[in-house]
């Protein structure tokens, strides 16, 4: 849906001739085309709603405000938005609210001349059907404390909603924000009365919003805007806790409150929360030290900036800023000998220094790949100066640790953890090759031979990139290779690497990583010319062991028969329920979903996870260790994203299909033409739990949760994707050398695409298969599935047979309707796509079949018309047996 | 003639309990009906024009004043079909359409006339069967519109103005109230400024005269663009008028009823009071004639009500006693739509929806 919704309104100010000097320059000297393009600059950096004044003495405020309404209706690109259609006139605001086809908000109203004129233009606003403003103002005066405000705002509350009618969700009270810090006492506590009061609003009159101008609170410090900034962030920032929701606010003049520096933030707040007497005195005197432009980027300056250039350089890798790193570099390298000395000496310092923070757990992965890019713009920058010298000294040399090839395994497409483990490597100066996705292992070997490499790091998340790793293994045997194999990703494991690579390549040694922060340990050891050896001896020696120790645990794991299994069913009793019909049969593509529209569905948990930072949002958030670093991070993925919803990066795609179905004896599932289960369409077959178990548990396959022939059920799938758009970007931020971003919107680019999966999920239920009446679920209830009917995705636990996928996507048409195609061992590309399965009964649950016998195997096999041998292939991880190839 | 406000009340009461327990239907076509009936000049002129110096063949809704009987007997076809509804004759009387024909004059007349022709039919078809009939006192919309500009090189110009449009409609309110309508309402919308005037008169003429009635909306989605004329999305034109409370909110015209479903569904979803649909019989073909079968559109409204989208359904442009019958068929077993709780939020809109909180 194109649904635009919001928590806090900022609302657009630059169409307002009462505060934006050049728009009434421009309505004063009848230039209407220019103070339209104002309003169309404004919504297209984002305002929500526009707000449109022309209160002027010098103007006919009333034929001013409908030409420029008539004129902003004839432009689509500025009327998407609603208009706030403000002024202190009455007869203008009521000619506004004739030339607007939407919802306005009329901007103000208020008991100001008594109650009279008050719940007349009141009735108005409800008869033009408007939302309405409404001040803090009476008869005796602007309210300025929290009980005047309040006492106002609910007697104004219950004339509105009781006298006139109009709906509370539609008044946005304004308990007028004032400037403090003025050096008059009683002004000291206007921060406090606005906090107060809009607490005590929020709290007591339902429903309605509370508003306000900001930057009138700090209008003492004019001139003084870093300090303005911090104090406009500081007053939301409580305001918005206390339940202010809209507001005037110049979002460029808005401090980050996290950066706001302690010293500045905690004397701000003093004067904001009105917390000590002297508050104003100990502001004036802080405020001083960040006068003039740049506001605290400029005291950070005097703290790090005049030191000599090496610790610069430290102080910038450290804090991975990137803003003054080739000014630094230059100077370093006028310093040096050579180029390379910058690289070897100042630059490699600081890199240790994060190396060692980073080893200590003092710096987290996200400011890791940060530091990396200072280091990386560095590199770059003093590249042509080595080039140059090369061409005239003839030097040609290797400075580095040694050169590791990494690649994500033939028909595999995710990355993002080979590019996070990429970056650290390269941090810790190792050269890195990395050939991207999808990678043959012909390639891979060519390259390696060609660039001499010293370790090779092969990187895969779905479960077929384990073979293909066994098989670049086995042709890195044949071919006589004896550099490491590094082994990494989402799916494998010590046990794998162990059981089924390191038996494949005697000659060289493979060894597991199982993160980014363990690689550069692990490639040290591997190349350290004293500990190489034993290094290598002991891992081959702990891998045999645990191979061994797997060959004797495999025998245990006791499996029932698979017709013992089934006997023993998930069984649901379709006697006592009518399965629910889809609203449609068929497919239906989803092409009207925004970016915007997904943001709300994000689950943020597995975001931090990708950055190795392990907690749960928004708990990491506080989080004592890494509290900073996660703020840090999520900050600059806030940032990102707003960027990516607002400039439209990325365009989602999906499908949904729904399809009569019944289950077989056999654990299958039939889908049919229609309605009438005559013709069948396909067949979706699903594995049986077999594991033996002491309890009477039910031993359960996908197919248990659908009805068998004879009652009129139903499934559904779909697939989507976020991942259009996102290669276009990876190249623009791989030219500019910039790793941190590419991996920040990889990271979020996945986040979407499971978004987009729990979106369509609450739509089906909802909606399309329309089953559930889920009334208000919030995004916690739905990351936590607090509700029915479940969407598994094959390949996961519940049917680890990824080739299931290709019957889904032949339904679904995916690959026409969604531009997601699969991959030889049926991974989705692009990468941030998700796809699955819907099942609607409320008994189902997600599962694990865990490890499954022969005996299912091999009926599995016949059902599904693959061979034996195939299916082991593709069942390899779940095999409850050595298959005897 | 006189209303009689009493019996008005309970039958109010009676459809409000009626839309509860199963889906009502609307009328359909007008003007092709009339058209069959091969009318001259004379014929619309009848003995209180004769003299009038603008040809006034086509003015439809002057037949309400000289040829009764033709627009009595169409709504009792459509009646007889199964319609609950008879949808007055008056989509373009109001002072600024007649202006076309300069019967500004007539306009308060051709409405009173209308709701009255239109009462007669329904007391003709209730005394048949014994079914309780509502007649519809519509408000169309007007050949100019206030969110548009007819001169492409001056888009802040317009040609006609909110208070202009709010009096015509006021009037022509004025007019079906007193004629006996039983609900009022606002159609074929496609621009949302013109509605809103129309709404704010309807407001003021319920307050003026007490008398308050249902109030239906149905807006009119253009092509494909999923958007009213006026540029506002389906959902966008929800929020704009929703203040009113109406009775029923809706879509008719331009699509048939393949083409219209998906924005029927989508006030289906958004939408807290009933919803209405009454599409044309398909689109028209290379003649500009529709040839969608009386089957094919109920095979098609139909699975609207089975799907759940509807509670009132009917026919536009192309549509026929016949349309009508199969459709009052399609309808009759399927349960009318539930009505969804929406969360409480501010709702706003531009051409596009907005919601906060």
């Amino acid at each position: 849906m194109s649904d635009q919704t919001a928590t806090f309104i900022n609302v657009g100010e630059r169409t307002n001739v009462t505060g934006s000097a050049r728009f009434k320059k421009l309505i004063l000297e009848d230039n209407y085309e220019e103070a339209l393009a104002v309003a169309l600059q404004q919504v297209e950096n984002g305002a929500q709603v526009i707000d449109v004044n022309m209160d002027e003495g010098m103007l006919d405020s009333e034929a001013a405000m409908v030409r420029f309404m008539n004129l902003i209706a004839s432009e689509p690109d500025i009327a998407r938005v609603p208009v706030m259609i403000d002024s202190s006139k009455w007869n203008v605001i009521e000619a506004g609210l004739k030339c607007v086809q939407g919802k306005a908000i009329v901007n103000s109203i208020s008991l100001k001349e008594g109650e009279e004129p008050f719940l007349e233009q009141a009735r108005k606003v409800k008869a033009y059907g408007a939302a309405v403003v409404v001040m803090a103002f009476d008869t005796e005066g602007q309210a300025d404390t929290a009980d005047r405000k309040f006492e106002i705002c609910e007697r104004s509350y219950k004339l509105l909603t009781e006298t006139v009618g109009l709906p509370p969700e539609d008044i946005i009270f304004d308990p007028n924000i004032f400037a403090v810090a003025t050096g008059i006492e009683e002004h000291n506590d206007y921060g406090v009365a606005f906090i107060e009061g809009t607490r005590r609003i929020k709290e007591n009159l339902p429903h309605c919003h509370v508003s306000g101008g900001v930057s009138n609170v700090s209008f003492s410090f004019r001139g003084n805007n870093a300090v303005r900034e911090a104090m406009h962030s500081v007053f939301l920032y409580h305001a918005i806790k206390a339940g202010m929701d809209m507001g005037i606010v110049n979002a460029g003049q808005l401090a980050i409150y996290e950066d706001i520096p302690s010293e500045l933030r905690d004397a701000v707040e003093d004067v904001i929360l009105n917390r000590r007497d002297d508050a104003t005195e100990r502001l004036l005197d802080v405020a001083e030290q960040y006068k003039g432009e740049g506001g605290k980027k400029k005291v950070e300056d005097l703290s790090w900036r005049e030191v000599p250039v090496k610790d610069r350089l430290r102080h910038a890798l450290v804090n991975g800023i990137t803003a003054f790193i080739e000014e630094d570099t230059e100077e370093a390298r006028q310093e040096a000998e050579r180029p390379l000395h910058v690289i070897e000496g100042p630059l490699m310092d600081g890199m240790n220094v994060v190396g060692d923070l980073f080893g200590a757990g003092k710096m987290f992965l996200p400011q890791v790949v940060k530091s990396a890019r200072v280091m990386k713009q560095a590199v770059a920058y003093l590249m042509p100066y080595m080039e140059k010298e090369k061409e005239e000294l003839g030097i040609t040399e290797d400075s580095s640790n040694g050169t590791i090839l990494m690649a994500t395994v033939k028909g595999d497409v995710h990355d993002i953890g080979k590019n996070i483990v990429g970056v650290v490597l390269q941090c810790n100066n190792y050269k890195v090759i990395d050939l991207g996705v999808m990678v043959p292992a012909a390639k891979i070997l060519e390259t390696a031979k060609e660039e001499n490499v010293d370790i090779i790091g092969l990187s895969g998340l779905i479960t077929p990139s384990l073979d293909e790793m066994c098989h670049v293994a086995a042709e890195m045997e044949r071919q006589d290779f004896n550099v490491p194999l590094l082994i990494g990703g989402a799916t494998t494991s010590r046990v794998h690497t162990a059981v089924k690579i390191h038996p494949n390549y005697d000659k060289g040694q493979a060894v597991y990583v199982p993160d980014a922060s363990r690689a550069v340990g692990v490639a040290n050891s591997l190349l350290s010319d004293t500990q190489a050896d034993q290094y290598k001896t002991g891992i081959a020696e702990e891998y045999s062991q645990m191979a061994e120790a797997h060959a004797r645990g495999q025998a245990k794991g006791e499996r029932l028969s698979l017709a013992d299994a089934r006997a023993n069913h998930f069984a649901i009793d379709f006697a006592e329920y009518v399965p629910p019909k889809p609203t449609f049969l068929g497919l239906k593509t989803i092409n009207d979903v925004s970016l915007e529209g997904l943001v709300p569905y994000i689950d943020w948990t597995p975001f931090f996870a990708t950055w190795e930072m392990k907690g749960s949002y928004p708990r990491i958030l506080t989080d004592d260790k890494m509290g900073k670093a996660a703020n840090q991070l999520f900050d600059d993925a806030q940032k990102l994203l707003d960027q990516m919803v607002s400039e439209k990066w990325l365009s989602p795609k999906g499908v949904v299909g729904f399809w009569p179905a019944n289950r077989t004896a056999e654990d299958d599932i039939e889908l049919y033409t229609d309605d009438t289960r005559e013709n069948r369409l396909a067949m979706f077959h699903t594995l049986r739990q077999q594991m033996a178990r002491k309890n009477d548990r039910a031993h359960v396959a996908l197919a248990d949760f659908v009805a068998e022939q004879g009652i009129h059920d139903y499934v559904g799938g779909f697939a989507v994707t976020a991942g259009h758009g996102e290669d276009e970007h990876v190249a623009r931020f791989d030219a500019a050398n910039d790793d941190y971003s590419k991996i920040l919107m990889q990271a979020l680019a996945d986040r979407f695409a499971e978004a987009f999966a729990e979106y369509l999920h609450a739509r089906v239920r909802r909606e399309f298969w329309g089953y559930a009446d889920e009334g208000s679920l919030s995004t916690e209830d739905l990351i936590a599935e607090k509700y029915h009917g479940i969407r598994p995705a094959p390949g996961y636990p519940a049917q680890p047979d990824h080739t299931e996928k290709r019957t889904l996507f032949r339904l679904l048409e995916a690959e026409q309707r969604t531009g997601i195609t699969l991959t030889e061992s049926c991974a989705m590309w692009p990468g941030s796509s998700v796809s699955g399965l819907y099942f609607s009964h409320p008994d189902s649950y997600y599962f694990g079949v865990g490890r499954v016998e022969k005996d299912q195997v091999e009926d599995y096999a016949a059902r599904k018309g693959m061979s034996v041998d195939e299916t082991e292939r593709w069942l390899a991880p779940v095999l409850n047996y050595a298959p005897g190839r | 003639m006189t209303v009689d406000n009493k019996e008005r009340k309970e039958r109010i009461a009676e459809l409000k309990r009626a839309v509860k327990k199963r889906i009502l239907v609307l009328d359909g076509a007008m003007g092709s009906l009339i058209q069959g009936y091969g009318l001259e000049e004379a014929d619309y002129r009848g003995d209180i024009l004769k003299d009038h110096h603008v040809d006034v063949k086509g003015d439809n809704e002057l037949l309400s004043l000289t040829r009764p009987d033709v627009i009595r007997e169409i709504h009792l076809n459509y009646f007889r079909a199964g319609a609950d509804f008879a949808e007055t004759n008056t989509f373009g009387s109001n002072s600024v359409a007649q202006g076309d024909y300069e019967l500004e004059h007539l306009a308060y007349e051709m409405n009173v006339a209308s709701a009255a022709i239109a009462r007669e039919a329904a007391d003709i078809a209730e005394e048949e069967d014994g079914r309780v009939r509502y007649v519809v006192g519509t408000l169309g919309p007007t050949p100019r519109t206030a969110s548009l500009s007819p001169d492409v090189n001056d888009p802040g110009f317009r040609n006609i103005t909110f208070d202009a449009l709010e009096d015509a409609y006021a009037e022509a309110t004025r007019g079906l109230i007193e004629g006996g309508s039983d609900t009022i309402m606002v159609e074929t919308i496609f621009d949302t400024l013109n509605a809103k005037a129309a709404l704010v008169a309807i407001q003021n003429v319920f307050a003026e005269t007490g008398i308050e009635l249902p109030v239906m909306i149905s807006g009119t989605i253009t092509d494909a663009s999923g958007r009213l004329l006026s540029g506002q999305t389906v959902e966008a034109f929800w929020y704009s008028v929703r203040h009113v409370k109406p009775f029923s909110i809706g879509l008719n015209c331009a699509l048939g009823a393949e083409q219209l479903r998906q924005y029927v569904d989508t006030l289906s979803r958004i939408t807290d009071v009933n919803v209405s649909a009454h599409p044309n019989a398909g689109l028209p073909n290379e003649f500009g004639e529709y040839d969608q079968s009386a089957k094919e559109m109920a095979d098609l409204v139909g699975e609207y009500a089975e799907s759940g989208l509807v509670n009132i359904v009917g026919g536009c442009c192309g549509s026929t006693p016949e349309h009508i019958a199969a459709i009052t068929e399609a309808v009759s077993t399927a349960a009318p739509r539930e009505i969804p709780q929406i969360e409480t939020r501010m709702r706003l809109s531009g051409l596009e929806p907005f919601v906060h909180g």
